[in-house]
């Protein structure tokens, strides 16, 4: 499910919109993930504190959204814009992917509750695509 | 048999509280058709899906949004015993239109997007946590008659 120029557009449009709120979305989102689907903390074991609004917390889901805005920067290249990261997930990290679409969709839901009335069925479908984009080309490198 | 806590018997009473079906309904399926479209497959005695607006403006979809969430009411009515609420539904679901249990993740997904939408920030994590429990068991539920 490749992403059309209107995609690109859809999704670049609305992350502009979402400007610098990027932090607190990423922030909801994370804290989300993590609570909502708690064997997602298993990668964070060695974290004191996994509540939503805790400092390490916030601190890593803004290295994660930093991640994802870079990615809509090269929305045209994602392969080569998340080689790297593929690398470092695959060989270092070793993310289970299935743990992309869970963080993906609360991504979503943090989105569309920051930005409800630009968040219409265009825009989600776009940033859905969007983001399954970002999953498979991070874990390109897996195997 | 699932379980729910206090906490979670009143924070889902709160939540539906704050619902109207006839909105929730109709915006849930139409993101589902527009955001999922294989999932059209199942509508073909819809009319015109061709476009979001289409899809949007489309009375079949919102009729038959509000009869998804009337059927949900019922689950939030009886939810220490989802499974035998649902059995028919699953025995129509699963033997006679033959619904992908897949898509009923999706179509949860979809209703956890619009009601965050609606409720923002009284949608918390913990509210979330909850709700996504109620839509699994539903999902579930639904797709028992697989198993």
């Amino acid at each position: 499910m490749s992403l059309t120029a209107k995609d690109m557009s859809v999704v670049k449009a609305f992350w502009g919109k979402i400007g610098s709120k990027a932090d607190d979305i990423g922030a909801e989102a994370f804290g989300r993930m993590l609570t909502v689907y708690p064997q997602t903390k298993t990668y964070f074991s060695h974290w004191a504190d996994l509540s939503p609004g805790s400092a390490q917390v916030k601190k890593h889901a803004k290295v994660i959204i930093g991640a994802v805005s870079d990615a809509v920067a090269h929305i045209d290249d994602l392969p080569t814009a998340l080689s790297q990261l593929s690398e470092v997930h695959a060989s270092k990290l070793r993310v289970d992917p299935a743990n992309f679409k869970i963080l993906a969709h609360n991504i979503i839901v943090a989105a569309a509750m920051y930005f409800p009335a630009d968040f219409t069925p265009e825009v989600h479908v776009s940033l859905d695509k969007f983001l399954q984009n970002l999953a498979w080309c991070l874990a390109e490198r897996y195997r | 048999m699932v379980e729910w806590s206090d906490a979670e018997h009143s924070a889902i009473s709160e939540v539906w509280g704050k619902l109207h079906i006839d909105e929730i309904g109709p915006q849930a399926l139409g993101r589902l058709l527009i955001v999922y479209p294989w999932t059209q497959r199942y509508f073909g005695s819809f009319g015109d899906l061709s476009s979001a607006a289409a899809i949007l403006g489309n009375p079949k979809v919102s009729s038959h949004g509000k009869v998804v969430l009337g059927a949900l009411d019922k689950a939030v009515k009886n939810l220490e015993n989802i499974k035998a609420t649902y059995s028919n539904l699953s025995q129509l679901h699963c033997d006679k239109l033959n619904v992908d249990p897949d898509n009923f993740r999706l179509l949860a997904d979809c209703l956890t997007i619009v009601v965050g939408i609606k409720l923002g920030a009284s949608f918390s994590p913990q509210v979330q946590c909850t709700w996504q429990k109620l839509m699994a068991v539903v999902a579930a539920a639904l797709s028992s008659r697989y198993f």
